[in-house]
């Protein structure tokens, strides 16, 4: 077991290694790369520019300037925002909240819904109920997220008038019914891809579980259905979700981007597009680079969690 | 000639591929639906009165079936059907490009790292997974934020993110086939190896690489929707399925067809293409013979 963490955290790090080199590259392909703050105010000489970019250390090799920054990235130094020079790790975890708010939420929902269905589906495969879920989850992985939103916002709060069409919360009020009022309609729209996914893998997983021997050798047991399906089936049909709870995770926060942006929620999606718009790239690139990170670490900890729980991977 | 009858049908594997594939209602449908999307797309636009620029300032908001405008008109008076039609040349034009050059890119990268395996493999299958740790979203609105955003960089940009899955398809593919006898007498012929993996290897990949190449078809369409929605790609005038609904949420309690004619039609498109490449999916894969 050591071993095997040991093995992941190393594959991890290499990779996290790549993945900041790849950001390194983002951030050099800017207009102006990272001088381009300077270059904007267009108040600077070219004298003036040459002696920042002695200071910045910019005139040194690459290699050198990839290391520093990497070392830095470390440090938790990940620079200042041009609009108003807060520190960018502090201006991101100043929004994570709400994005992890409305990541978590739309997950439970997801993970409910797309089990039941997905489960459901595979004990009764080819039903009416299996073809329609099967079909229905191929349209909802077409549907635009933001469309979606767009509908939502229509039919229930300009049309029914039931939900508030966008934020997180009524001006001046802040309670938990209102903060939960807002944050239907935007977990819902981000729970529609993820109910499929999460319907598609769970129903594969129990169908191949269900043609297992032991499921037979159970039923040849005279175990009660019930207890073959849930001790037996469900048990072992569970533990690859995990590893789709890793692989989802990428999609997630990529729909929580644009559904914060269609409900104005205060998160780090909105963040990243507003300072797309004011062209704030330290920002934009600190929300790149721990966009990723987290994915990173989501998949190792779904990695190590999945071999805690089924020993027979950590042999492969 | 003494000919045994035969109680079988005789078929080529082609033949038992178009059927099994017929079979597939789901994704005859969709292909009908995308014949019918790219030839109204292509030759709509000849056949309407209106231009899909041409701004009527007295004729704004129109409802759908209202008079001339069959779809309406949107917050200029320009007629929807008409952006429509256009939008789709653009929509759908960017989904086939962008799947192209990721195909390119992800056969290549694939091919290589599958063939030369080791350290070459291992650094470029790394590369694939370190770029498929950033969220698509979020590195392509990056990367559009730093370019100008147009026709040509929206495409290369929705491509550069999107090669990722095919490589690994590739990859594992030509793993498994380098291994295989023909492969190995073409190495004994003496072919050289780009020969081997260009002209053998890839080939016999053909089933797995056509599904990834439908699939990317509808990634590419639903990501063009993405950034010109958020105001990163196609521009205005010109018209995208993705930038009609850049303005529509303004109008949404006012002119909710604005909203609801577009999406309508990217929904189509790509559950279209998501349907081909499972029904593909299902007739090249002989594995997966099932009645």
């Amino acid at each position: 077991m050591a071993r095997y963490v040991a093995n992941r955290l190393a594959q991890a790090i290499m990779l996290l290694v790549i993945v900041s080199a790849i950001g390194f590259a983002i951030l050099h392909l800017a207009p102006g790369g990272p001088l381009s703050q300077f270059a904007v105010s267009g108040q600077m000489t070219q004298e003036d520019l040459d002696r920042v970019t002695r200071q910045l250390g910019l005139d040194r090799p690459l290699p050198i300037q990839y290391l520093d920054w990497f070392g830095r990235m470390l440090k938790g130094d990940w620079g200042k925002s041009y609009r108003d020079g807060e520190a960018v790790l502090s201006v991101i975890s100043s929004h994570l909240g709400a994005t992890l708010e409305l990541m978590a939420t739309a997950t439970i929902i997801a993970v409910l819904l797309g089990c039941w269905i997905g489960i459901l589906g595979a004990l009764r495969r080819y039903s009416v109920f299996d073809t329609l879920a099967t079909v229905g989850a191929m349209i909802a992985l077409s549907i635009p997220t933001f469309w979606f939103g767009l509908v939502t916002i229509y039919v229930f709060s300009v049309k029914l008038g039931w939900l508030p069409a966008g934020n997180r919360q009524t001006v001046g009020d802040g309670s938990f019914l209102d903060l939960l009022h807002h944050l239907i309609a935007p977990a819902m729209v981000l729970a529609l891809v993820e109910t499929a996914m999460w319907g598609r893998f769970m129903r594969s997983s129990m169908l191949e579980v269900i043609n297992q021997d032991y499921i037979r050798t159970a039923r040849a047991k005279g175990l009660p259905e019930w207890r073959i399906l849930t001790v037996h089936g469900l048990r072992n049909a569970l533990l690859p979700m995990i590893t789709v709870a890793g692989l989802q995770f990428p999609t997630l926060l990529g729909g929580a981007l644009v559904a914060e942006t269609v409900f104005t929620w205060p998160g780090m999606g909105r963040l990243f597009l507003d300072s797309i718009g004011y062209r704030d790239y330290p920002v934009v690139m600190g929300i790149l680079m721990f966009s990723a990170t987290m994915v990173l670490i989501g998949s190792l900890l779904a990695d190590i969690l999945y071999a805690v729980v089924d020993p027979r991977i950590r042999v492969g | 000639m003494a000919t045994v009858a035969l109680s079988t049908v005789q078929r080529t594997p082609g033949q038992a591929a178009w059927r099994r594939f017929c079979r597939h209602r789901l994704a005859l449908a969709g292909a009908m639906i995308i014949l019918v999307l790219v030839l109204g797309s292509a030759l709509g636009p000849y056949f309407l009165p209106f231009d899909d620029t041409y701004i009527d300032i007295m004729k704004r908001f129109a409802p759908p079936l209202s008079g001339a405008h069959i779809l309406g008109t949107d917050e200029l008076g320009r007629d929807v059907l008409a952006r429509l039609m256009m939008g789709g040349r653009v929509s759908l034009s960017i989904g086939i490009v962008a799947m192209v050059m990721a195909m390119a890119v992800g056969i290549v990268v694939g091919a290589f790292a599958g063939f030369y395996g080791g350290a070459v493999g291992a650094v470029l299958m790394r590369l694939v997974d370190a770029v498929l740790c950033f969220p698509t979203i979020f590195l392509l609105l990056a990367l559009a934020a730093l370019t100008e955003p147009g026709l040509v960089t929206t495409t290369v940009l929705i491509a550069a993110t999107a090669w990722m899955a095919v490589a690994r398809v590739v990859e594992a593919q030509v793993r498994s086939l380098r291994e295989r006898e023909f492969a190995v007498a073409a190495l004994a012929f003496g072919s050289s190896n780009l020969r081997i993996m260009f002209r053998e290897l890839v080939p016999n990949a053909i089933a797995p690489i056509v599904v990834a190449a439908t699939l990317n078809v509808a990634k590419a369409i639903l990501l063009e929707s993405y950034v010109s929605y958020l105001g990163f790609g196609i521009q205005p005038p010109a018209a995208s399925w993705g930038n009609m609904l850049n303005n529509a949420q303004i109008y949404l309690t006012s002119a909710p067809w604005l909203a609801i004619v577009p999406g309508v039609a990217i929904t189509l498109a790509v559950t279209s293409f998501n349907f081909l490449g499972d029904g593909l999916r299902d007739a090249l894969d002989p594995r997966m013979n099932i009645p």
